[in-house]
């Protein structure tokens, strides 16, 4: 009769639910021998590796951590490459936060045992500065570590500003010196700066297909091209729209290039009367030719007269923001120049009705799927004639209640079911409590 | 016979008298002398009906129900000394209560009874009376609240055991709330859409019942004693330890009488204005209305059941009996639908350990907060909204959506549990269930609320009140600028700040944060948490593709984390159809 112990007799490379099989098996002639006469030997303990991380994969850490003290098996099983190649370190000091921190004695394990199995890291931190240093001192220990991905994420406010500089930047080199193979990096409100970039494009070129900065004060327009100029392979780039280019869209176009999927920019004014530069329609028309289904993000945290430099040339957005208010003139000139809208999110505008605005974008936009509207006023007419124009496309429709506006053909009762008939599914305001 | 008097003394079973009465007609001569010693505790049935909300003679039906039959009527307010001291509730809210308490106890006094208000603790307080006036049965609303719950479980328990039978009967709510819970297989509705379709399949709402006037109550009387004021009167502010000076007269007085007179003028604008949608939003609604109910309703002042009844009535005699709307109730569906969503969940009022609320990684910044609670956050619409709050016990609700906003996910990324707290302390019609329920929503941390919403602190008040007169009226120091700064002063030039002798950093505060930045970060820190909900289907505003981080790799790097991976919310029809 087979006996099963700790992972000798299991067949390497079995795959899981064959060695569950084979368990299963075994077990049923277990129990044959049971049933004859013989002691009973089913054990928790003899379960294959396999099995046990197969297992312990869906355990949350905690319970994985209970589970690895119960024997020695289960805690050669806990300490496994497989498990700990992904991590997420979850900085948070109590007079910050009301989240709990990974432990730090199961920081210190990790770095000990499990760094260079790491290869999608985490940092998570609260906006303390001694969370952001921590991470960072966790950084600049991960030697032995080939990354393929790293978030450096503030949960509130951003901490790794609070940093000294030549700290971050010393413990992100770490990481870009060691990694030679970075594929995913999330560095956004951070003091990254251009040297530091120039050491990711040495090590990781070939590598690097995601990169998101938004926010990265340090940071000037030649440090990002640099990174377009030498990583052909990126396919997603989040950046601010003062480090945004013509020579950066060339280089994001350049034959070499492979296509851009994704690009997210975030327009923000630091000062009111702030100026902006433009970009040039033929910049964006070579991004186009070179990656015809690249999303184009924007989000605008703008005062209403500071878009002039903006909508006043075809752009090919999909992803369009006002964090805001916005015009109605500049409503209007989305209608006209971004022919590629999926999705567009008004946060306010103000208290002239967006009626013709709203009918324009529809016409035009043959693409747009996804509406939001905050503090706005459209007439309930405009509106439903909004939407039978575009019909069923629309996936998403989030409307405050207050934005639409009865008149003499509908009542704001009657309008959720004319609504409901064009868009082929029931749908209804979004509503905020009253007391 | 005498045998059979103890057993009925015993047992406060009235009920079981009248049976054996129409048996006995010998047991019914004992039963009218019972009555004629109507002056003695000892003998006769003896009612406490505990008023706890409800503060009213109308549609008490509780009361209603206890009083067939007795003898002896008590109603008691009992006031916990603890609360008084504590700083959770304000001395607007305390004067609301007090001003509820004089009420109730002249109503009854015209019914030669009076209002008994005995100091302490529901559990320490019943074991006494039951004993000293001899109690036969207790009467209570029902509250549906988990606190309430368990606090009258406890005393339902002690009733028993002192053979007291109690009467509790529904009249806080327009429904039974675990009816509709039970309509929808046993989970409370999660959208304020789905609580509405299951409200469209319960049975009608239950006529108020009617009010207890001197025909209602005349077997009964009310054991007084030449002391009363002294042992069970209504307490002053002072007596409760606050200071009266200065203290300018309440913009809310409380009390049943004021809440009907409010019901019949809120009717009466309403048939003036013949139009029951939404009204517009202007400057003026900002303000305190002789017409507004909220308080009314949540001290139980006001009948929610006879405002619902009424509405119904006027709509139908002004639009000609064509069926209302929900909308028409909306005031009262939304406080029904938080109460539903609290009423089985003891954690509802917390983050932690609640199964409707987002674990959002909320900065911890006391600093940050008192300034907000203050109105010392530097930009006007903000401050004056929370100084109407202090000043006043009441803002309107878009004025809450502004700076529940601002605490939580527009600007300061404060958990929305602080929000509550102050807004407990503060405002007037903050129940437990409503005012948790609402800052959940306002925070974006429950309800699938879409989180793009957000409202400027300068903006929104400016195209809500242009002329900044609602500003100026509240905070007197910026009452020289002028419309175009008076939002937004910083901006101001030196002259316009010299000319309006309110210097920005001097007389009145700079703004503690850059709105811009702010929204933008938070914006960014909603979306990491929304994406991370696997049912999430709404405005996914750019979302990464994370390239680099395959599906299974996501998959375990969710379970690599040290708390068990975000709730999924429960499944209920998403926010759109």
């Amino acid at each position: 009769m087979k006996r099963i112990k700790g992972g000798e007799e299991a067949s390497g490379g079995e795959s899981p639910p064959e060695a569950c099989k084979k368990l299963r098996t075994e077990i049923s002639e277990e129990s044959e021998a049971k049933a004859a006469g013989e002691s009973p030997l089913c054990d928790w303990s003899l379960l294959p590796q396999e099995i046990l991380l197969h297992i312990f994969q869906y355990l949350p850490l905690l319970d994985r951590a209970y589970a690895s003290q119960v024997c020695r098996g289960w805690n050669e099983a806990f300490h496994m490459p497989e498990l700990w190649r992904c991590f997420e370190f979850e900085l948070n000091q109590p007079a910050s936060s009301y989240l709990k921190a990974t432990h730090p004695d199961l920081i210190k394990q990790i770095i000990k045992r499990h760094s260079n199995h790491l290869q999608y890291v985490s940092f998570k931190v609260d906006s303390s500065t001694e969370s952001a240093e921590a991470a960072c001192d966790i950084l600049s220990q991960l030697v032995n570590c080939s990354l393929k991905t790293l978030g450096l994420i503030s949960t509130a406010r951003p901490s790794f500003m609070e940093v000294p500089k030549s700290h971050f930047i010393s413990a992100l080199t770490v990481v870009f010196v060691n990694s030679k193979s970075l594929s995913s990096l999330k560095i956004d409100d951070t003091p990254v700066d251009d040297p530091s970039l120039k050491v990711l494009v040495a090590n990781n070129s070939d590598t690097l297909k995601l990169l998101k900065m938004s926010s990265c004060p340090h940071v000037s327009p030649a440090g990002i091209l640099c990174v377009a100029d030498q990583c052909h392979g990126l396919r997603e780039l989040a950046l601010n729209y003062h480090l945004l280019s013509d020579e950066l869209l060339l280089a994001l176009s350049s034959e070499k290039h492979v296509h851009l999927e994704h690009l997210r920019i975030d327009v923000v004014s630091e000062n009111p009367g702030q100026h902006f530069h433009t970009i040039k329609k033929s910049s964006w028309d070579a991004m186009v030719r070179h990656s015809p289904k690249f999303n184009l993000v924007m989000y605008f945290f703008l005062y209403e007269d500071e878009f002039g430099p903006f909508f006043n040339d075809e752009i090919p957005i999909t992803h369009l923001y006002f964090g805001r208010s916005v015009s109605k003139e500049v409503l209007g000139r989305v209608g006209l120049h971004c022919p590629r809208l999926v999705e567009l999110v008004v946060c306010a505008n103000g208290l002239r009705p967006l009626d013709e605005e709203l009918i324009r974008i529809a016409k035009h936009c043959t693409q747009l799927s996804a509406i939001g509207l905050g503090e706005c006023e459209v007439s309930c007419s405009a509106f439903v004639e909004f939407v039978k124009m575009c019909g069923r496309r629309l996936s998403q429709l989030s409307i405050m209640e207050e934005v639409l506006i009865p008149d003499h053909k509908y009542s704001l009762d009657e309008i959720h079911w004319e609504v409901s008939k064009h868009l082929g599914r029931v749908w209804f305001p979004d509503m905020m409590p009253t007391w | 016979f005498v045998g059979v008097f103890t057993v009925f003394r015993g047992l406060s079973a009235v009920s079981t008298c009248s049976q054996s009465c129409s048996a006995n007609p010998t047991l019914t001569t004992l039963f009218i002398f019972n009555a004629a010693m109507k002056n003695s505790d000892s003998m006769g049935v003896n009612t406490i009906h505990w008023f706890r909300k409800g503060l009213r003679l109308h549609d008490n039906p509780a009361l209603r129900d206890s009083i067939r039959g007795t003898d002896t009527l008590r109603c008691i307010y009992i006031l916990d000394p603890w609360f008084a001291g504590s700083s959770s509730v304000g001395i607007n809210r305390w004067r609301f209560l007090l001003h509820c308490l004089e009420d109730l106890d002249a109503s009854l006094r015209k019914l030669n009874s009076r209002l008994f208000v005995i100091r302490g603790q529901p559990t320490d307080v019943f074991p006494r009376l039951f004993r000293e006036w001899n109690i036969a049965r207790l009467s209570y609303e029902y509250d549906s609240e988990p606190f309430g719950k368990e606090r009258d479980a406890a005393i339902q328990k002690l009733a028993s055991e002192a053979g007291v039978e109690v009467t509790v009967r529904i009249s806080h709510t327009l429904y039974n709330l675990d009816k509709i819970i039970e309509l929808n297989d046993g989970q409370p509705p999660l959208t304020y859409k789905r609580f509405q379709a299951i409200i469209n399949q319960m049975d009608a709402v239950e006529l108020p019942a009617e009010t207890i006037i001197s025909k209602v109550i005349k077997n009964c009387t009310t054991p007084i004693t030449h002391d009363h004021d002294d042992k069970f009167g209504v307490p002053s502010l002072e007596e409760l330890g606050f200071e009266t000076e200065g203290l300018s007269t309440a913009v809310w007085p409380g009390g049943e009488t004021e809440a009907l007179m409010r019901l019949e003028r809120h009717l009466e604008r309403k048939a003036w204005v013949a139009n029951f949608e939404r009204p517009r939003m202007n400057s003026n609604s900002l303000l305190a209305a002789p017409t507004g109910l909220s308080p009314y309703l949540r001290f139980g002042c006001l009948s929610c059941r006879l405002f619902y009844f009424k509405l119904t009535d006027l709509y139908k005699k002004v639009k000609k009996n064509s069926t209302p709307p929900l909308s028409l109730y909306g005031q009262l569906l939304w406080r029904e639908f938080f109460y539903t969503t609290a009423t089985n969940n003891p954690c509802f009022d917390k983050m932690e350990g609640n199964p409707v609320c987002l674990q959002i990684p909320w900065d911890r910044n006391p600093e940050a907060l008192a300034k907000w609670a203050e109105g010392q956050t530097g930009y006007p619409w903000i401050d004056a909204i929370m100084t109407q709050l202090r000043q006043e016990g009441w803002i309107h609700h878009l004025a809450r959506h502004a700076v529940a906003c601002f605490l939580t996910r527009g600007d300061l990324w404060i958990s929305w549990e602080e929000g509550m707290k102050v807004f407990e302390e503060l405002l007037l019609d903050a129940d437990w269930s409503v005012n948790a329920g609402s800052w959940m929503w306002l925070s974006c941390s429950s309800f699938f609320q879409q989180f793009f919403h957000c409202y400027c602190p300068v903006g929104f008040g400016r195209r809500t009140d242009p002329s900044g007169d609602y500003i100026r009226r509240y905070l007197p120091v910026l009452r020289g600028f002028p419309a175009k700064y008076i939002y937004d002063p910083w901006n101001a030039p030196e002259d316009v700040q010299k000319a309006a002798k309110c210097i920005i950093g001097t007389n009145y505060p700079r703004p503690m944060v850059n709105h811009a930045e702010a929204s933008r970060v938070n914006i960014e820190r909603m979306k990491q948490i929304y994406q991370q909900l696997s049912c999430y289907k709404g405005l996914v505003i750019s979302v990464s593709s994370s390239y680099g981080e395959s599906s299974r790799d996501q998959a375990s790097l969710r379970f690599a984390c040290t708390r068990a991976s975000q709730r999924t919310l429960p499944q209920g029809p998403l926010f759109i159809g």
